[in-house]
């Protein structure tokens, strides 16, 4: 009996038939026995990235953890989908305190188990790009410089969502928000300086850095269950699409998170101890346009009253990112 | 209730002089409280600090305005602030110097108190001598039990014991033993003067 | 074991010897002392197992141990003035989730202007937090009431600020008992949380509540401070007969008895008082103290039994409810409405002013003849303000008030009061 060989281009997407692999290699979401950390009937949107992102994440961490994890979530839409009162989605440990301080809530709860002698009780801490990037950044950079035994993700939906969408030090320039509106000469976000914070992160040297898409969904669960058999402070920044404040299709989710990638706006790479390991390359280096258009809160744009000169700015941002993280594969497109 | 307020500079261990005085009264048995006038003064800044004692216990929490003793670690502070203030007519006053109080400029002041309660110390002096280090907090409350009889010379040991250790606990006892015998002398010239 | 040391050391010994298991640490003046002497002694291997960790703000820290104490570890943190208002959030958040933190308030004021003494405003500023508050007449008690709030704490599973006067105890040397291992170990059992986060056992804490449920959830928290009213004197019994001394309680009085006049006072002020009193009576005067322990919960029948039989009564306060008066008396007057009796609110000892027994005297004196005004402030220099009060009126452009105000007053460096 001959076998067909495995033709993992069929799909166009990396996705590959749990079956067809060896039993390790599957997913974890394609156990029956994982852990469904956070269990269906949450009130999350229609498409929304960060319960995928976050689905994703926290099963692979209660996998490697053996199902000793307890997380600690800031204020924002993941807490508030997922524990209306009196109901909770979590199947794991949960406390949401305040929007800014989950990274320190996480290092009392680390101290906690390492004084109780609990070394095999891990701890992550997550938060929306609001939570993380703006109002609990004192907090993680503390948490970073003490290098604290905690996997803190980043839910990176580049704005404040729960609240109605307005910016963070997330949003991309150009972007509309409900506090940078596409009026006046120069629409939308401003082409500030940034807020690279896995960047930031390398800076405080700690053991893992690495960012992910939910477009590539065995890559983020690879990096979670890396950064668990770490020990000490690791970040992880996931790229989760808002169907809601992007103004974008809820089908589109995950291809607006593999755009996102394949233009180089969001390197995906890791990094350990400071210094860059891999990146996931480019496969099919795309337009910036192909990524923006899909996506309201970019429509300003195009159109009538175009905005050439600001797409060539926000593609000029892209190909940086590639020059910077080496994005294009050898002999690449 | 006897009240004892020490002036100096920050990094005098003014603060430290006070809550050795301190411990020296308890080593003896009585209610003793000590404390600084809190401030975030700097190294070289004026400091005072307080330090009560009584037989009962102390509730009192007031700043020393009318003390029964001053210890001025530093006579340029003459010059800058009014230590003499609130000063008992018959209070004791021991001033960290090598020269006279007449000879730095107070023998007006010395001239309407009582002698057997006045008193110079080469405080810094001996802190160099037997510490190395001009410090003349230690020097000065053996001063101080000398001329005042407040406290024992050995309770200010005990008091030493318990703050230092080791070389530096030697030196200062030999310092404290020194400024006490060295106040005693002076205080048998007064009295025979 | 009876020994001569600072208020802060005393108090930090305390602590060890209830065995936290997790310290935040951030340094502020006057706590500093506090968590200094705690680190050291983590560090030397004295108080094991515990872990010590230097946070990166007052909000870090009480958020820490948010953590800590939710995953069911004995915390702890100390505080003070701008730190406790830097962790605001985190101390509502504390006491609405019902963590049992014991934190050390080294009692301070709060700026503008910058000032590090002492005075109330800062733990009052938290009244209506859920935190308890007991407030420390000596370093004896400060170390009794620290013993005395974990226990309560963790019984209650509410946390519990411990004020004591910054700098005036938190600095201070004076006598102090500290007890043994052996009887605190007696008094203080190991924290048995009511919630923790486990995972043999998940639970979520911490979810988004509705008009449905929020007003039951406060109400509990105050039936909680309401449990305390009864606890909090059966705690200071029981730990009578274990250490020996009367330490904690709601309110102790002093001359009250046949007192026509009484002042009602918290924290290291009411020993001064107590010697003006104890002047006052031998001079003949019926004046009689009621001092404050629980602040909160505020034990409202014990105040105003404690007052009934007398005539008037005098609150001196180091906080000011700016625009109202009083904040202890505020809380007093609602102890004793309806009675009719003729109240005053005095306040004094803001940013650190030294409170003497002469302005004592006076005050109290005139009280007694109920000449005062409603809202007295002790020892103000009314020169000061009143010409910065002209110098706004004759300019637009009148400056920084504090400046305007040193400046009036030429403030030297070395003032001993």
């Amino acid at each position: 009996m001959s076998f067909q060989p495995v033709k993992f281009y069929q799909t166009g997407t990396l996705t590959v038939g749990n079956r067809l692999l060896a039993q390790d290699e599957r997913s974890v979401q394609a156990n029956q026995m994982r852990s469904n950390s956070i269990n269906s009937g949450h009130r999350a949107c229609q498409g929304c990235g960060e319960a995928l992102g976050a689905r994703y994440a926290i099963d692979a961490a209660m996998a490697e953890s053996n199902g000793q994890l307890i997380a600690a979530n800031a204020t924002g839409c993941l807490e508030v989908f997922s524990t209306p009162y009196p109901e909770s989605s979590w199947q794991i440990p949960w406390i949401h305190s305040l929007f800014g301080n989950a990274p320190a809530v996480a290092t009392g709860i680390a101290a906690a188990m390492k004084v109780k002698g609990r070394n095999d009780v891990r701890v992550v801490a997550q938060g929306g790009d609001g939570g993380t990037t703006d109002i609990g950044f004192g907090c993680l950079s503390g948490m970073f410089e003490r290098n604290d035994d905690v996997l803190y993700i980043c839910y990176d939906n580049e704005g404040y969502m729960n609240t109605g969408v307005q910016r963070s030090s997330a949003t991309p320039p150009a972007a509309r928000t409900a506090t940078t509106m596409p009026v006046g000469p120069e629409p939308g976000n401003v082409f500030g300086q940034g807020k690279n914070v896995p960047e930031i992160a390398m800076a405080h040297n700690i053991p893992y850095v690495a960012t992910a898409t939910v477009a590539d969904l065995r890559d983020l669960e690879y990096k979670v269950r890396k950064a668990m058999r770490m020990r000490g402070a690791r970040y992880i920044q996931i790229f989760v699409p808002c169907p809601l404040g992007w103004g974008a299709a809820s089908h589109d989710t995950i291809r607006l998170a593999r755009l996102a990638k394949e233009t180089g706006m969001f390197p995906v790479f890791e990094a350990e101890h400071g210094e860059v390991t891999s990146v996931l390359k480019i496969r099919n280096k795309v337009a910036i346009e192909e990524y923006l258009k899909p996506q309201k809160r970019f429509a300003h744009l195009f159109g009538k009253h175009a905005h050439p000169e600001t797409v060539a700015r926000l593609q000029a941002i892209a190909d940086r990112n590639i020059r910077k993280y080496g994005l294009l594969a050898e002999g690449g497109n | 209730m006897f009240q004892i307020r020490i002036h100096g500079r920050g990094g005098q261990g003014v603060v430290t002089a006070t809550e050795m005085l301190s411990v020296a009264a308890f080593e003896e048995g009585r209610h003793a409280q000590a404390f600084p006038s809190f401030g975030s003064e700097r190294t070289g800044a004026p400091v005072v600090a307080f330090c009560r004692i009584d037989d009962k216990e102390i509730r009192l929490r007031e700043p020393i305005m009318e003390p029964d003793a001053l210890i001025i670690q530093d006579p340029t502070l003459l010059h800058q602030i009014d230590v003499f203030a609130g000063l008992k007519p018959d209070g004791y006053v021991l001033l960290n110097t090598h020269h006279t109080f007449e000879t730095i400029g107070l023998g007006d002041f010395v001239k309407e108190r009582d002698h057997k309660r006045l008193c110079t110390l080469p405080a810094t002096q001996l802190g160099l001598k037997h510490v190395g280090r001009p410090i003349p907090n230690v020097p000065l409350i053996a001063g101080f039990a000398a001329l005042s009889d407040m406290i024992q010379l050995e309770s200010v040991i005990k008091a030493i014991n318990e703050k230092f250790s080791g070389k530096v606990a030697e030196g200062n006892i030999a310092a404290a033993t020194e400024a006490y015998a060295l106040v005693k002398e002076q205080m048998k010239e007064h009295s025979h003067a | 074991m009876l020994k001569q040391t600072e208020g802060s050391k005393a108090v930090a010994e305390a602590i060890a010897l209830c065995r936290p298991e997790v310290i935040c640490a951030y340094p502020i003046s006057p706590q500093t002392h506090i968590v200094e002497a705690l680190g050291e002694m983590v560090k030397a291997g004295e108080l094991t197992p515990c872990e010590f960790i230097n946070v990166e703000s007052e909000f870090a820290a009480m958020s820490v141990a948010i953590g800590s104490s939710a995953a069911g570890a004995r915390s702890y943190t100390a505080t003070a003035s701008q730190g406790l208002l830097f962790m605001v959030e985190a101390v509502y958040n504390a006491a609405g989730l019902g963590l049992p933190i014991v934190m050390t308030v080294a009692n301070r004021a709060i700026g503008a202007p910058i000032n590090i003494w002492n005075d109330h405003s800062d733990s009052l500023s938290q009244r209506d937090s859920g935190w308890m508050q007991l407030f420390a007449e000596t370093n004896q008690e400060a170390v009794d009431l620290h013993i005395q709030a974990f226990r309560l704490a963790e019984e209650l599973s509410m946390p519990i600020m411990v004020c004591m006067d910054g700098f005036i105890l938190t600095h201070a040397f004076e006598r102090v008992d500290i007890p043994s291992q052996e009887q605190v170990d007696a008094y203080l059992p190991p924290f048995e949380p009511r919630q923790v986060l486990d995972p043999a056992e998940p639970i979520s804490i911490g979810a988004m509540v509705g008009p449905e449920a929020f007003m039951e959830v406060k109400y509990l928290a105050h039936a909680k401070q309401m449990q305390a009213l009864e606890r909090i004197p059966q705690l200071a019994d029981e730990f009578k007969q274990i250490f020996g001394r009367d330490s904690g309680g709601l309110i102790r009085t002093y001359h009250i008895e046949d007192a026509e006049t009484v002042v009602i006072a918290m924290g290291s002020v009411l020993g001064t008082i107590k010697d003006v009193v104890d002047e006052m009576r031998a001079e003949g005067h019926k004046i009689g103290v009621l001092g404050i322990i629980s602040f909160r919960p505020f034990p409202l029948e014990l105040v105003r039994a404690a007052l009934i039989k007398s005539r008037r009564f005098i609150v001196l306060e180091k906080s000011l409810a700016v625009g109202m008066g009083g904040i202890v008396a505020t809380n007093v007057r609602m102890a004793v409405s309806g009675t009719g009796l003729k109240g005053f609110t005095a306040i004094a000892g803001l940013g650190g002013r030294a409170i003497p027994k002469s302005s004592l005297h006076k005050l109290f004196r005139q009280a007694e003849k109920e000449e005062l005004e409603p809202v007295t402030f002790v020892d103000l220099d009314w020169d000061a303000v009143n010409k910065q009060l002209e110098r706004e009126k004759q300019t637009r452009r009148s400056g920084p008030i504090a400046e305007n105000i040193l400046h009036d007053k030429g403030i030297v460096s070395a003032k001993f009061g």
